[in-house]
């Protein structure tokens, strides 16, 4: 084990060289076959055509993968000085599309920056895990331990979570909440804290109904059932599940998911994208999927334990959550574990935003790697 | 610093308890595609295929009938159909329009196409126009590139190409209703059509065959992507029946006007060569479905074109049944071969009056001479000697009274008095007077032409109990025919006044005689009356029968046989107020007998 005093001679800067023979070659490697299932599932989605999706996800990718190099080389101390900026910078977006989205009739959750419609919702899963990240690393275990020193946090999260709740968008919001909640407790916030929120959230629960819109309740209810519904809400996950089924142990075939290619699955290309691979591959390709998932993120953790930096651990673990979270509760929805909350599965789906943001967390987390040597003052 | 070092610490530990949730929750999911993707694979397997697979009927062609001569009397035409495609023209209003141009469409129809158009998914086609012909399908196809997304579908519709001659025989089909028995699932088909009456009906199962499958991979919206799998059916079988044409042509024909019905039969096995019900509808018409208005005009019609009059209609038999008495007291033994009767014009019963058609009386009369001139005294006598009983137990033996059973629908049993009978109905005895009069084939006595045409073939083979048919008689099955016990010199005579009453001079029917190379015809005359010719026009001037409105004249029948030695055909001919049956049906008799020697292959030789 190391301690971070005794490393702190070596707060210098790495050389570009050292930095990209530093990059974690089986991380990329991971990260590359998640991409390349995606794009081949996006290429299956239009019937084996490189349009509308497979190609446009591609050419994403591309500019995710160099977002990921950059921010991967880019000084940590860099990232952290600049956490609380971004944040503000984020916010700031929300608002304006929060602003803009009421000005220009229903729900806007984007920002047209032509080649790309940029969602700050999903720009802010980075912001709040770098700004908590920052304050954690300067706040003594007792400011954390105290009422008053988990307030600030709390407003950085409630903030947005209430912007984007508003958008409307529950799932975003609850991945917030949930990616917010880890950090928190990872640093060592009380359990009976969690549970005092849980009991108030439970006790607000029937309060909170009233505020869901009505689609809201109706997936809440359909998800408890499904057959409530067949050809409405209903009809997405039960299509789903037989899809699911159907496809077995070794699946239907490259191209011959009858479901997916006979459009009885919906949102195909975006959230229920597992769903086909899972019909055109079997149990066999969606545990493949679900394992190099498990791998990326069981590096990311190894990665912030061989981090010297109370910053670099959490922001690793708290981006690493994040992912977590958009695979486990897209799995969970299109398996009928949970009920439809329009969360994309990541690096797979198709979605310019969210290719974006993913990369750039392996960036960061990769940068938290790279940089694992490097003290950093509370300051 | 020691709690900066607590502070790392609680961060590792929490850390790696947050990682092992995610690992427990990845298995979840993984424990999940398990059940789903093994546990569960097969129903789900079946879900996918019922989504997938869209199975349609393919519907059998109907049996085709036929005559005796392979002539074919129903079949399934070519009926082709315009339909248009609302997704493969840029302007269904358009092509609409342009269609309306080489050929009209009536406003319900454009209504109803429009109805369609929004209410189906674009690639479903909508019928347009169906039952084109020929030039009009050519005409479509010339226009073709003016009528983009309008195509010509071809399918079958049952066809009958001798119209309404043929239409109380073969009956027709139409689409099933809600009251028909849903035995197969080929009924659900949307057009599918059953026999609804007539041999149509009676031999549906046979007619229908079985339905293919036609298996087909649709996607969400239900349009088809590709064919899976495809089971042939089995076509319906073909039905050959014992008629002639060529002889139901002629007999149909012969009515022109008139109402009634004919029955020609072999009298050897019962086959029925023509059976007509005049006037009679139009099967094709029928099939296509038929509108309120022509439906209400069918059924008004006082002539019944509806009613099958030869099994439905129940007349009195009148003269036509002076055979039955006169066997029945010949076989009784109430009169002998010269047994004479005098016949002065009436007779009286009590104080009651029985009148002879002929008001200046036949004089002496043999039983031959008496059915020779249908003398009425003769068989008032004869019937009071032999007692009712005895003349409806002869009747029955010949068919009359009860159903023929040929297998068509409405059959009626007609009516055969006894005193039993009576009592049972009206609580009364019977009178005598009642047995005179049935003694020339009135009063409660009622036969329908098939049943006479029965009696008549009985008669003249010599007593075997043939039973009218529409399917083929094996030799087999002919030698089976059991024979009445009957004195043949009995029979003889009776044949014998037959023949009397066609070849003879003064016979009710000579004017209707004709000779064949030898062959001739031998019959019987009826006129029934159909009102009640009172005392006071007695004593004036009995109404001839033109001066009376059509309802009011008397039926006319003739039942006859030819030729006189060794009957082949034998013949029942009614005409609905026709008058009398000497005028009107012994000359259809006659020539409809005349047809049916020219046209037997056995005398073929002799042309």
């Amino acid at each position: 084990m190391y301690k971070y005093y005794e490393t702190s001679f070596k707060n210098q800067s790495l050389t570009w060289r050292e930095k990209l023979q530093n990059i974690s070659f089986s991380y990329v490697m991971f990260i590359l076959m998640l991409a390349g299932i995606g794009v081949t599932m996006l290429y299956s989605a239009a019937n084996g055509n490189w349009s509308p999706w497979a190609l446009n996800q591609l050419m994403r990718f591309g500019l995710g993968f160099a977002i990921m190099i950059v921010l991967a080389l880019t000084d940590i101390r860099i990232i952290m000085r600049y956490a609380y900026i971004f944040y503000f910078a984020v916010l700031i977006l929300l608002i304006i599309v929060e602003i803009t989205g009421h000005i220009g009739m229903g729900a806007q959750r984007w920002i047209n920056l032509g080649f790309i419609k940029l969602q700050p919702s999903e720009l802010m899963k980075i912001a709040l895990v770098l700004a908590l990240a920052r304050y954690f690393h300067s706040t003594s275990l007792q400011s954390i331990e105290s009422i008053r020193g988990i307030i600030p946090p709390l407003l950085m999260l409630l903030f947005p979570a209430f912007l984007v709740m508003t958008q409307p968008d529950l799932g975003t919001a609850l991945m917030l909440v949930f990616s917010a909640g880890a950090i928190f407790f990872v640093v060592g916030v009380q359990l009976w804290k969690f549970g005092a929120v849980i009991l108030g959230a439970l006790v607000m629960m029937p309060i909170a109904w009233h505020f869901l819109h009505d689609y809201q309740q109706n997936r809440v209810l359909t998800f408890l059932n499904p057959e409530r519904d067949p050809l409405g809400a209903g009809y997405h996950i039960i299509q789903s599940k037989i899809a699911l089924g159907s496809g077995g142990v070794f699946g239907k075939g490259f191209l011959k998911g009858t479901q997916s290619h006979l459009n009885f699955l919906p949102e195909k290309h975006t959230d229920f994208i597992f769903t086909m691979l899972s019909e055109e591959f079997g149990l066999v390709g969606a545990t493949l999927v679900v394992f190099l998932n498990i791998l990326i993120i069981a590096y990311s953790y190894s990665f912030a334990l061989k981090s010297s930096s109370y910053f670099g651990k959490l922001l690793a673990i708290g981006l690493a959550t994040n992912f977590f979270l958009y695979i486990a509760i897209n799995m969970a929805m299109v398996l009928g574990l949970i009920p439809v909350v329009g969360i994309p599965l990541a690096l797979i789906s198709y979605g310019g935003t969210v290719i974006l943001s993913v990369m750039a967390s392996f960036g960061i987390i990769l940068s938290v790697y790279i940089n694992r040597n490097i003290n950093i003052g509370k300051d | 610093m020691n709690r900066d070092n607590d502070k790392g610490k609680v961060l590792i530990r929490r850390s790696l308890f947050l990682a092992g949730v995610k690992l427990v929750l990845f298995f979840v999911i993984i424990a999940r595609l398990y059940y789903l993707q093994v546990y569960q694979a097969d129903k789900y397997k079946m879900l996918a295929d019922e989504n997938r697979i869209s199975t349609r009927l393919l519907v059998p062609p109907r049996g085709i009938i036929y005559d005796r001569n392979q002539e074919i009397l129903a079949s399934n035409r070519q009926n082709f159909q315009a339909l248009i495609v609302a997704e493969q023209t840029p302007n269904v209003q358009a092509t609409l329009e342009a269609f309306k141009k080489i050929m009209p469409l009536s406003e319900a129809e454009e209504e109803k196409i429009k109805k369609e158009l929004k209410r189906k998914r674009s690639f479903v086609p909508i019928k347009v126009k169906d039952n084109l012909t020929w030039e009009e399908v050519a005409k479509i196809q010339i226009n073709a590139p003016d009528l983009p997304g309008i195509v010509i579908d071809e399918g079958l519709s049952r066809y009958y190409p001798y119209g309404e001659k043929m239409a109380h025989i073969l009956g027709y089909v139409s689409s099933v209703s809600e009251n028909d028995e849903k035995d197969d699932p080929l009924l659900e088909v949307p057009g599918f059509k059953i026999g609804k009456a007539g041999i149509e009906k009676r031999f549906e199962k046979k007619l229908r065959g079985k339905g293919g499958n036609l298996k087909l991979e649709v996607n969400a919206y239900g349009r088809v992507m590709k064919e899976i799998e495809k089971v042939d059916g089995i076509p319906g079988e073909r039905l050959d029946l014992t008629i002639d044409a060529r002889l139901q042509t002629k007999a149909y024909d012969l009515f022109g006007e008139e109402s009634g019905a004919a029955i020609l039969l072999d009298v050897n096995s019962g086959e029925i060569l023509a059976f007509v019900s005049a006037p009679a509808y139009d099967p094709n018409i029928l099939t296509q479905g038929l509108s309120t208005k022509d439906w209400a005009a069918l059924s008004n019609n006082e002539r019944h074109p509806l009613i099958n009059k030869a099994l439905a209609g129940q007349y009195s038999p009148g003269s036509t049944f002076k055979m039955i008495v006169a066997l029945a007291a010949l076989e009784s033994g109430a009169i002998k071969t010269d047994t004479r009767s005098f016949c002065s014009g009436q007779m009286f019963l009590g104080s009651h009056a029985f009148h002879c058609w002929k008001r200046m009386g036949h004089g002496y009369l043999s039983v031959v001479e008496a059915l020779m001139h249908s003398c009425d005294i003769f068989f008032y006598e004869t019937a009071q000697k032999t007692g009712i009983d005895k003349i409806a137990e002869m009747a029955r033996n010949f068919g009359l009274g009860k159903k023929v059973n040929i297998g068509l629908d409405n059959e009626k049993e007609g009516l055969i008095p006894t005193r039993e009978w009576k009592y049972k109905r009206f609580k009364e005895s019977w009178q005598q007077g009642e047995t005179l009069i049935s003694g020339i084939g009135q009063g409660y006595i009622l036969t329908t032409p098939i049943q006479l045409a029965t009696m008549v073939a009985r008669i003249a083979n010599g007593g075997y109990e043939v039973v009218p048919t529409f399917s083929k008689v094996s030799e087999e099955e002919q030698r089976k025919i059991p024979k009445m016990n009957l004195r043949q010199a009995d029979l003889d005579l009776v044949k014998e006044g037959m023949c009397n009453v066609v070849n003879i001079p003064g016979g009710t029917a000579y004017a209707s005689h004709f000779d064949y190379n030898g062959q001739k015809m031998c019959g019987k005359t009826g006129s029934t009356q159909v009102r009640r010719i009172t005392m006071k026009e007695r004593q004036t001037r009995i109404l001839k029968q033109n001066e009376l409105p059509w309802h009011l004249r008397d039926h006319a029948l003739f039942v006859g046989f030819a030729p006189q030695d060794n009957p082949r055909y034998a013949v029942a001919i009614l005409v609905e107020h026709g008058g009398g049956g000497s005028s009107a049906a012994a000359p259809i008799a006659s020539k409809l007998l005349l047809e049916a020697l020219k046209l037997d292959p056995s005398n073929k030789t002799l042309k």
